[in-house]
């Protein structure tokens, strides 16, 4: 081994330092800078000359020009293993809980724990035999963390085929332990073990193909999967201006969308927000595999009072574990609150190196920073023929909620999916505010595209007509416009909004969301027959007093069978010769 | 012994720069000059130069000065011997009182562990309708007040100060004027809340500077009293002065600015303060509120936007009253459920209603026809106005509930408000 280099700061600027070097320096090394017992992690952004400038990881307070910097040689790295599920890591994966219990209340500049326990043994299955053939990415075996088979792949940095020369045999291994030796076709051979590590900044592309995402992923959000879906492997955005709901939405997807594993990026906002996920995931008990959330679950926090710099490698730190699982034909689902918090991370590091500043003096790389991440999402074939994908959803905080603000409009080129939340649906406290007006998908619905496109029409006609009542007041507005508008107001009512708060109405299956929009859909092409205005009005009030009771009984129980005779007797007397039943 | 460096070579508005060696990032210096003595602190290090903001303003510095470096961050003393005293932005008294130098502790510390922290369950009550009923605030939340010159924000603040619960009240003033704080000061004592406050006070006609460090030394210290179990209520006023001090510095050191002037990282400097509000585990906690006036009423400004951004909600006081719309408590949900069993039905029926009132309001100015049903929300309206929503209303949690429902059944039959059968029944008044 080359002795690694190292350096002496010459300059300081908030969490930029810059260094002076000898011997040759990568860039995005990581290095160490050395303040009396502490170590504090940095990486090079950026090399001129023999001058590198790096970001720091941590608070800069008290350094001193002329301290020395260890260079390391290594990329930032993540190690992938075991272990993870349920874990809390900081945006460098350390594990919080095990921070608190060495520092206390306080996070203390310096201190890195390892991410995966050394000393715990898994039960270790092997699933090849030497003399068999492998490549990176291959499945060499198994242990069981929580509720998945968590496999032993060939490290996904080789190239190549390769011959397994010995595995073990089933039994107990820590992650230092070799599992398998496997050798090369010059002979050279490379041990396996249950973990490996991988630089978060690349992609792990260890599969055979990447498909098109078509299979819909379902959140149980009705807005969500009738109208602007999602798919497994796909990406969606959620802009909206503070307090509209993006953190609540997030929230609700990850307790119910239908994945293995979901991985929380809580990137730049409320440690408090946090808190809630991480106190309550562990006593939730997720009904389908019977399990507390938190068995599924990967929260990396880099909350808005820790460090900056680790803003960025919270977000490239949940992706590559979210493909790692993938890499073993989990569905994974990535969500980012907020994709915007590390967007201004770059432009603070942007204008410490002095870049020429863009628009809102972002950086002019903001826009394939922000697409490379989103492609980092997808639907793939595994060597094995299993499938995995990696779905990614980012909440964006513009500025002003001014949707034309860089990073929400960079983030709109690359997303399938765009579930802009407005202020005037949040005021008026129609949650989800996702605004129909303004969002699109462009991924498959669970409805029938028909029916679909029909819910959408009575909604932008529905706005029309009330946009012209402002205007010439309801006196100047015909019954039949009228009509249309309060039938566009029900559907929002009682199938757009959802009332996160009502155990029932919170989530609904795909099964439930296709009958209801079935039965609406009737009601929406029905003809009803009324004399005057105050008397369609209150017709419909009743109706979505009666479907918002439906909304919160179980589906499929006696009682919502009973509602559903009780709702379609009362549309019958209204409707022209009985047309909707 | 501190080595004292005399070779100032640059002064651009507060920041000078200065040949020295072996100086830290953001440690504390003194710079002599005919005027006194002032703090200064490291914000850039370049080679042997070192950048230094003033605290007293670079004004009648001259290149021949004296700068005396400390080899420590900014510190600030701690404990309950600052109760009931009065500090500068710089920590300097501004009582009668002794120079204090117990228990320092440096501010701007490091952030609380994530996991160290409880899921807030304490609602803080004002005896104010609008908050305890509409948005009730919890302990360790932080909120910000939005308003706008002229309105009586600052009475507010005072008064939701002096009728909370809690252990210790402390006050940072930012670009505040003398009156101002004679009359928090007044209020305080008053309310014999004087001997458990301890108030930082920048004015308006105090250096720039200092007013950065106001929310930094007031969080340090209700912070170290957090950690022995005490539950602390900073007050913080006016954060907009706060953030153009930012703004001001930021331009003097050529950073690029991002938004109306304002840099980059305002969102994190801001975030780091608001953030040190906490429940702890073990301990006690920190309550932050905060006034932020916006600029030109206008809540998409820099200052109001970044703040909402990081808040858990704001109270938006307009025309002397707290708004119902635009205000908002996001910790609400964690208390009003065990407060007693009517009050989100209240909440939530009173200010549907109240919607719906401010749309015949407009409906009316429009000229349109006024239905019965108009006629009901306009009056429920006024009354709402008037019995709730006025700053002079000061009652309990239940009397506020009660009261909801005496205006309720003055106004409405029981279905037309849309309450639950079961609820009616227990509450509805059965008065005639
Ligand atoms: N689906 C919902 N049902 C009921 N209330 C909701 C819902 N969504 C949001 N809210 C209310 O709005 C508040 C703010 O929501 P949330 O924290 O999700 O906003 P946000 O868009 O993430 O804001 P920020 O950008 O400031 O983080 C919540 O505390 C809650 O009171
Ligand atoms: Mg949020």
């Amino acid at each position: 081994m080359t002795a690694l280099s190292s350096g002496r700061i010459v300059r300081i600027n908030g969490n930029m330092v810059t260094v002076t070097f000898d011997t040759p320096v990568m860039q995005n090394e990581v290095a160490y800078i050395r303040h009396g017992q502490e170590r504090l992690k940095s990486e090079v952004i950026r090399i001129r000359g023999n001058l590198a400038e790096m970001q720091v990881y941590e608070a800069t307070t008290g350094l001193k020009i002329g301290e020395e910097v260890e260079f390391t040689g290594e990329l930032l790295s993540i190690e992938l293993g075991p272990g993870m599920l349920g874990q809390i890591y900081d945006g460098l994966q350390n594990p919080l809980p095990e921070i608190a219990e060495q520092c206390g209340f306080f996070l203390q500049r310096g201190v890195y724990i390892k991410a995966l326990s050394e000393s715990k043994t898994w039960d270790f299955t092997p699933e090849k035999k030497p003399g068999d053939s492998v490549r990176a990415g291959d499945k060499i075996g198994y242990v069981e963390e929580k509720i998945f088979r968590h496999f032993c792949m060939v490290p996904f940095t080789l190239t190549g085929n390769y011959e397994i020369i010995s595995i073990e045999n089933a039994g107990r291994f820590t992650i230092r332990q070799a599992v398998a030796q496997i050798m090369d076709q010059n002979g050279k051979i490379y041990p396996v073990f249950l973990s490996q590590t991988w630089p978060v900044k690349i992609p792990i592309q260890a599969y055979t193909e990447r498909l098109k995402p078509e299979e819909p992923l379902v959140t149980k959000m009705r807005l969500i999967d009738s109208l602007f879906p999602v798919s497994r492997g796909g990406t969606y955005c959620i802009p909206g201006p503070f307090g509209a709901g993006k953190t609540v939405l997030q929230q609700l997807i990850s307790r119910h969308a239908e994945v293995d594993i979901v991985i929380i990026a809580a990137c730049g906002e409320r440690a408090g927000e946090i808190v809630e996920t991480l106190r309550t995931f562990p006593s939730i008990i997720d009904p389908r595999t019977s399990r507390p959330l938190s068995d599924r679950t990967v929260i990396i926090c880099n909350t808005s009072s820790m460090p900056v710099a680790a803003r960025e490698s919270s977000v490239y730190t949940a992706v590559t574990i979210a493909e790692y699982y993938r890499q073993m034909g989990l569905h994974v689902l990535l969500l980012a609150d907020s994709t915007s918090r590390w967007a201004q991370a770059m432009r603070e590091m942007s204008g410490r190196l002095e870049e020429i500043p863009g628009e809102e003096a972002f950086p002019a790389y903001l826009e394939s920073r922000i697409a490379s991440f989103y492609e980092r999402a997808g639907l793939v074939r595994l060597h094995d023929g299993s499938l995995g994908s990696v779905t990614i959803g980012g909440a964006v905080s513009p500025a002003g909620g001014n949707f034309e603000e860089p990073v929400t409009q960079a983030t709109l080129k690359v997303v399938g999916a765009f579930l802009g939340l407005s202020r005037s649906r949040s005021d008026a406290r129609r949650y989800p505010a996702i605004d129909p007006l303004i969002s699109w998908s462009k991924y498959r619905s669970i409805i029938e595209e028909g029916q679909r496109e029909r819910g959408q029409g009575i909604l932008l006609k529905g706005n029309d007509i009330a946009q012209m009542m402002k205007v010439v007041g309801e006196e100047g507005t015909s019954l039949q416009d009228y009509m249309d508008f309060l039938k566009a107001e029900f559907f929002d009512f009682v199938y757009l909004q959802q009332n996160a708060f009502d155990p029932v109405d919170e989530a609904t299956v795909k099964e439930r969301q296709i009958y209801i929009f079935d039965f609406i859909h009737r009601i929406i092409e029905s003809e009803f027959v009324f004399e005057r205005k105050d008397e369609a009005l209150h017709f419909f009030q009743q109706l979505r007093q009666l479907f918002r009771g439906w909304n919160s009984i179980s589906w499929q129980s006696d009682e919502f069978k009973k509602t559903e005779q009780e709702i379609r007797a009362f549309l019958l007397v209204r409707t022209r010769e009985g047309k909707h039943a | 012994m501190h080595k004292i460096y005399t070779s100032i070579n640059q002064i651009v508005g507060d920041v000078i720069a200065v040949d020295a060696e072996d100086v830290g990032n953001t440690e504390l210096a003194e710079v002599t000059t005919r005027r006194g003595t002032s703090l200064a602190q490291v914000i850039r290090l370049d080679g042997n130069k070192a950048f230094l903001q003033v605290f007293a303003g670079s004004r009648g510095i001259s290149t021949g000065d004296r700068v005396r470096f400390l080899g420590h961050p900014m510190r600030i003393a701690t404990g309950d011997l600052l109760l009931g005293r009065v500090f500068n932005g710089s920590g300097r008294p501004l009582d009668n009182g002794p120079d204090l130098s117990e228990n320092l502790v440096d501010i701007g510390g490091p952030p609380v562990n994530p996991v160290k922290r409880i899921i807030p369950n304490k609602m803080i009550r004002t005896g104010i309708p609008m908050i305890d009923v509409f948005n009730s605030l919890v302990e360790s939340q932080k909120l910000p007040i939005f308003s706008i010159a002229g309105e009586p924000y600052n009475e507010l603040l005072a008064r939701i100060g002096t009728q909370a619960e809690v252990d210790i009240i402390i006050l940072g003033g930012m670009g505040l004027k003398y009156d101002d704080y004679l009359f928090f000061r007044d209020t305080l004592e008053e309310h014999g809340a004087l001997s458990h406050s301890i108030v930082f006070m920048h004015t308006a006609a105090d250096p720039v500077v200092e007013c950065l460090l106001v929310p930094d030394i007031s969080l340090a210290v209700a912070e170290n009293f957090a950690l022995e179990g005490k539950r602390v209520l900073v007050l913080l006023t006016d954060m907009s002065n706060f953030c153009d001090a930012l703004k001001e510095i930021a331009i003097t050191m050529q950073q690029i600015p991002s938004n109306r002037g304002y840099p980059g990282d305002l969102y994190s400097l801001l975030a780091s303060r608001y953030e040190k509000a906490v429940d702890f585990e073990t301990a006690g906690s920190i309550t932050i509120l905060a006034v932020t006036t916006m600029p030109g009423d206008d809540v998409t400004h820099p200052i109001p936007d970044n703040t909402g951004y990081i808040t858990e909600g704001q109270f938006y006081l307009k025309n002397g009253a707290i708004e119902p719309f635009g205000s908002l408590s996001r910790l609400k949900q964690l208390v009003n459920a065990k407060t007693r069993d009517d009050h989100r039905t209240i909440m939530d029926t009173m200010i549907q209603l109240f919607a719906d009132y401010r749309e015949t309001q407009e409906k009316q100015s429009m000229g349109f026809q006024m239905s019965a049903w108009d006629m009901k929300l306009l009056k429920y309206g006024q009354l709402f106005e008037e019995k709730m929503m006025s700053l002079k209303v000061n009652i309990p949690l239940e009397k506020a509930l009660d009261l909801g429902w005496e205006i309720l059944h003055d106004c409405f039959l029981p279905e037309e408000t849309g309450i639950k059968r079961s609820i009616i029944d227990q509450y509805w008044p059965k008065k005639l």
